[in-house]
């Protein structure tokens, strides 16, 4: 069942992803990558982490994304017209890619044998109450540092916004 | 008791010093008063010091340790002995003249107080060297001679003619202290000291040859120093300074300091037959190669160059075989009648306002007689007529020289005949006859007589009055030389022959010159124009010197190796530079590909250092 | 039932991160390559929930929420400026924005 669900859902995020980076007009994008993140917050829940699944589909899904659409919709972006490409990304991007995927994927076979398995309800610290416990015991400094970061962001955003209406 | 030596050439540095710093505010009489002062206080100084000396020991006085470098030791000392004597009596006696004189001579020229300072800086050095007790004493003198020498022949430092010289007379002087140099470092590598007692007293038992070299190297610096060949070149050009500079120095004092020093260095040179031998050599040579010169110069002061050239000749042939007191006695007689020949050409030339010419020249004997009567003195010592002095200073060379080698006996007599030609032809040319310039000669005053005078009966009775043989005996080593009466009169007649000759020439038959140097004409080219020695050394050594160094040194290895390097240096960070400037693209992507690849070669480079652990 | 390797997780994480790259370096559409960016930083979410499991603490889910919270903040911001870029030039060609080239 683990199993089958995972398989589901990986090939679900991958093909989104390769849609993401595939697809001409970005809204196809956007929509793409809602998908991706859709099938990552059901992952999650196989790997018991089910406060970070609701936040990825609260957050991400429901705010960035929107945001995101919102800025294609004001920017009437269209479809890209052509891909043209940087002489160093085209000649090393793609070797490049293929090394760090090949490495990366050689070293965590090796290091993860195939023994270590995870199964659903292998790991049960993942909910609420926990993370709550967490974030305001260890990690209270960097929260609190979020919330400066937040405000930061919102200030900033208005002010570069803001200059579009003189 | 001490006799305060070091007075001697500290008075005339503190006339330097005082008329150099603050001449320029001084009144004329002040100025003069501290620069005779000194130089006369000096000469007093010296007069009292001999009187209390007994000369027949050297008296040694030690200032300073100046080097001490291990077991090497130099220093500050000055000595006196009977050589020391004569020597100084002749600088500061001959130069207070001198510098009486030059109040008359200077008296309408600019620059007036720097040059009594430079002349008293002058005497400072030559007195430095005179009294020094080892060789980088008499250095010290010897290099600071040759520094005023080219201050004072460049004296008139505006015309282009006389730094010239002055350059010239430093340069070449440079190439005989090279000489000089090595020597020292030769006596300070083989006998551990440069003082001159110890030097001397261990010369005796050093093997030949280096004697020979050392010698021969101090002979170089004495070239130089001393204008022989073939480092002459430079005093016939230094005639471009005021007269009484070079009746100073290149009469009497700074080019006599070859001579004295070669002399000093007898008992160096007493085991180096050699070394005697080439430099009697090159003093005959160079006896007979100026008078040569010297017989077709026009130019009053030019031929008494030469003249001074071919003495200084003679003075080198005596050291040379082995007669150092003669060579010392003629040194003495020489700045006697030299130094009145040059005063008196001046004295003419100021009477003429500035002519040197001895074509414009010609019946003045009437105009400045007291000029011609002393100047004729002089003219009949140089030739070597009996009694004057000129007779027993040059015979007593002649008769040594015939001993050593007769040949170089017969070229000095024909030379003498020569110098008898050349100082008598420029006499008539200059008083007998019709006057043949422009100006209006007019006598010269007192202040620039008087020295005239006294010059003059020096010049007369100097020979029997300072018998310096018998005086310097027991300094040099004896040296028996048979009095031939015959050789005697030999010479004189070549004196006489050769006044005789310059009668017929210029003045009794006056167009027999012009018609002679026409029969010549291409010899008379030639000596006219010193054997184009001077163009020769140019083409020689000064042109590929100049332009070796212009073209190889300043344009290949300065600014092609050292600046190219440099510059290369700067050009290469550029190229760098700009290489690297194109990894700031303005292209993301590029960017994003080069953390892409800085990040694939970090993960590999820590999975194979092992992980992290 | 068989259960799923822990290795197939990072894989795929390592899969999507990849994917996440080259659509930052291929595509030229400045939308297109910010959204690139949150595909790999889902990429990297995935990762520390995976090891969170494996080490079951609850500090990898921690590091996750965080990533998120930096990431709505940048997202924000980005946006912002791409806005502000668009107004300068009418372009969302990413190779238009080359002011610092040379």
């Amino acid at each position: 069942m683990d199993v089958i669900l995972f398989l589901v859902f990986a090939l679900f995020a991958v093909a989104c992803a390769i849609n993401v980076v595939v697809q001409r007009h970005p809204i196809t994008s956007a929509i793409s990558l809602i998908g991706v993140m859709a099938s990552l917050a059901v992952l999650y829940l196989l790997l018991g982490a089910e406060f970070i699944a609701a936040a990825q589909v609260i957050v991400y899904a429901g705010a960035i994304m929107v945001l995101f659409v919102f800025v294609i919709m004001l920017l009437n972006a269209g479809a890209e017209l052509r891909s043209g490409r940087s002489l160093m990304a085209q000649a090393l991007g793609v070797p490049l890619l293929a090394a760090l995927l090949g490495i990366v994927a050689f070293f965590v076979q090796r290091l993860f044998p195939r023994e270590t398995t995870t199964h659903f309800g292998g790991f049960t610290g993942g909910g609420a109450k926990e993370v709550g416990r967490a974030l305001f015991t260890t990690y209270l400094l960097p929260f609190e540092a979020t919330s400066i970061l937040i405000l930061i962001a919102i200030v900033g955003a208005i002010v570069l916004a803001h200059k579009e209406l003189d | 008791m001490p006799m305060q030596l070091w007075l001697i050439p500290i008075l005339p540095l503190a006339g330097f010093l005082v008329n150099g710093l603050f001449g320029r505010r001084f009144s004329k009489g002040i100025v003069n008063a501290i620069a005779i002062g000194s130089v006369a206080l000096s000469f007093a100084w010296v007069v009292k010091t001999l009187l209390g000396l007994d000369l027949d020991h050297a008296y040694t006085e030690r200032y300073f340790t100046w080097i001490q470098s291990g077991a090497f030791q130099v220093n500050c000392e000055f000595t006196v002995d009977k050589l020391t004597a004569v020597m100084l009596l002749v600088v500061t006696g001959v130069g207070s003249l001198i510098h009486v004189y030059s109040l008359g001579y200077m008296a309408h020229e600019g620059g007036y107080y720097r040059f009594f300072a430079y002349l008293n800086l002058f005497m400072f050095f030559m007195l430095t060297l005179v009294l020094a007790a080892n060789y980088l004493v008499l250095f010290v003198g010897w290099e600071g001679v040759g520094l005023c020498s080219y201050l004072l022949i460049g004296f008139y430092f505006d015309k282009k003619v006389a730094t010239d010289a002055g350059n010239k007379a430093f340069i070449v002087n440079r190439i005989g202290d090279f000489g000089f140099s090595l020597a020292v470092f030769y006596i300070v590598k083989h006998f551990g000291t440069l003082d001159f007692k110890t030097v001397f007293e261990q010369a005796a038992g050093k093997p030949e040859g280096m004697l020979t070299i050392v010698g021969l190297l101090l002979m170089v610096g004495a070239c130089g120093k001393s204008a022989q060949l073939p480092l002459y070149v430079w005093l016939p050009d230094a005639m471009a300074g005021p007269t009484p500079v070079s009746a100073l120095i290149h009469a009497a004092t700074m080019v006599t300091a070859g001579v004295y020093m070669t002399a000093r260095s007898w008992p160096i040179l007493i085991h180096a037959p050699a070394a005697m031998d080439a430099i009697a050599v090159i003093g005959i040579a160079t006896a007979f190669f100026a008078a040569t010169i010297g017989l077709a110069q026009n130019d009053i002061k030019k031929v008494f160059a030469y003249s001074t050239v071919s003495q200084l000749g003679y003075m080198f042939v005596g050291v040379g075989c082995g007669a150092f007191s003669a060579g010392i006695y003629h040194l003495m007689t020489h700045a006697f009648f030299k130094a009145l020949l040059f005063l008196g050409a001046g004295s003419v030339i100021h009477a003429l306002s500035g002519e040197q010419d001895m074509r414009q020249m010609g019946g003045l004997r009437k105009k400045v007689p007291w000029t011609f009567l002393t100047m004729m003195c002089a003219a009949v010592a140089i030739a070597g007529i009996p009694p004057f002095a000129g007779f027993f200073s040059k015979d007593a060379i002649l008769l040594a020289a015939h001993a050593h080698s007769p040949w170089i006996y017969w070229v000095g007599t024909i030379t003498a005949g020569m110098t008898a030609f050349y100082v008598f032809r420029a006499m008539f040319l200059t008083f007998f006859g019709e006057y043949r310039g422009n100006a209006q000669p007019h006598e010269s005053s007192p202040v620039m007589l008087v020295p005239l005078a006294v010059l003059a009966l020096l010049s007369i009775g100097g020979g029997f009055l300072f018998r310096i043989p018998e005086f310097l005996g027991s300094v040099f080593p004896p040296r028996e030389v048979p009095e031939d009466g015959v050789l005697m009169a030999i010479s004189t007649l070549a004196g006489v022959a050769g006044i005789a000759i310059a009668w017929l020439m210029y003045v009794a038959k006056p167009g027999m010159a012009d018609a002679f140097a026409g029969g010549v004409k291409g010899l008379y080219t030639l000596v006219y124009n010193k054997y184009f020695v001077d163009e020769i050394y140019d083409a020689a050594v000064v042109g590929p010197l100049v332009n070796g160094s212009r073209e190889v040194l300043s344009k290949g290895v300065d600014a092609g190796m050292i600046d190219g390097a440099a510059n290369g240096v700067g050009a290469r960070a550029q190229d760098i530079g700009g290489i690297l400037r194109r990894l700031q693209s303005g292209d993301i992507r590029s960017y994003a590909t080069w953390v892409l690849l800085g990040s694939v070669v970090a993960i590999v480079a820590i999975d194979l250092a092992g992980g992290i652990r | 039932m068989a259960s799923v390797p822990i290795s197939w997780f990072l894989t795929l994480s390592a899969v999507l991160f990849a994917l996440g790259v080259a659509g930052f370096l291929f595509r030229r559409n400045i939308i297109t390559v910010f959204m690139s960016i949150e595909l790999m930083l889902n990429a990297v979410n995935l990762s520390f929930v995976t090891f969170a499991y494996q080490f079951k603490k609850v500090d990898g889910h921690l590091l996750a929420l965080f990533v998120m919270v930096v990431a709505a903040a940048e997202a924000a911001v980005g946006l912002a400026i791409i806005l502000t870029v668009f107004k300068r030039r009418p372009s969302l060609d990413i190779d238009d924005v080359n002011s610092m080239k040379n």
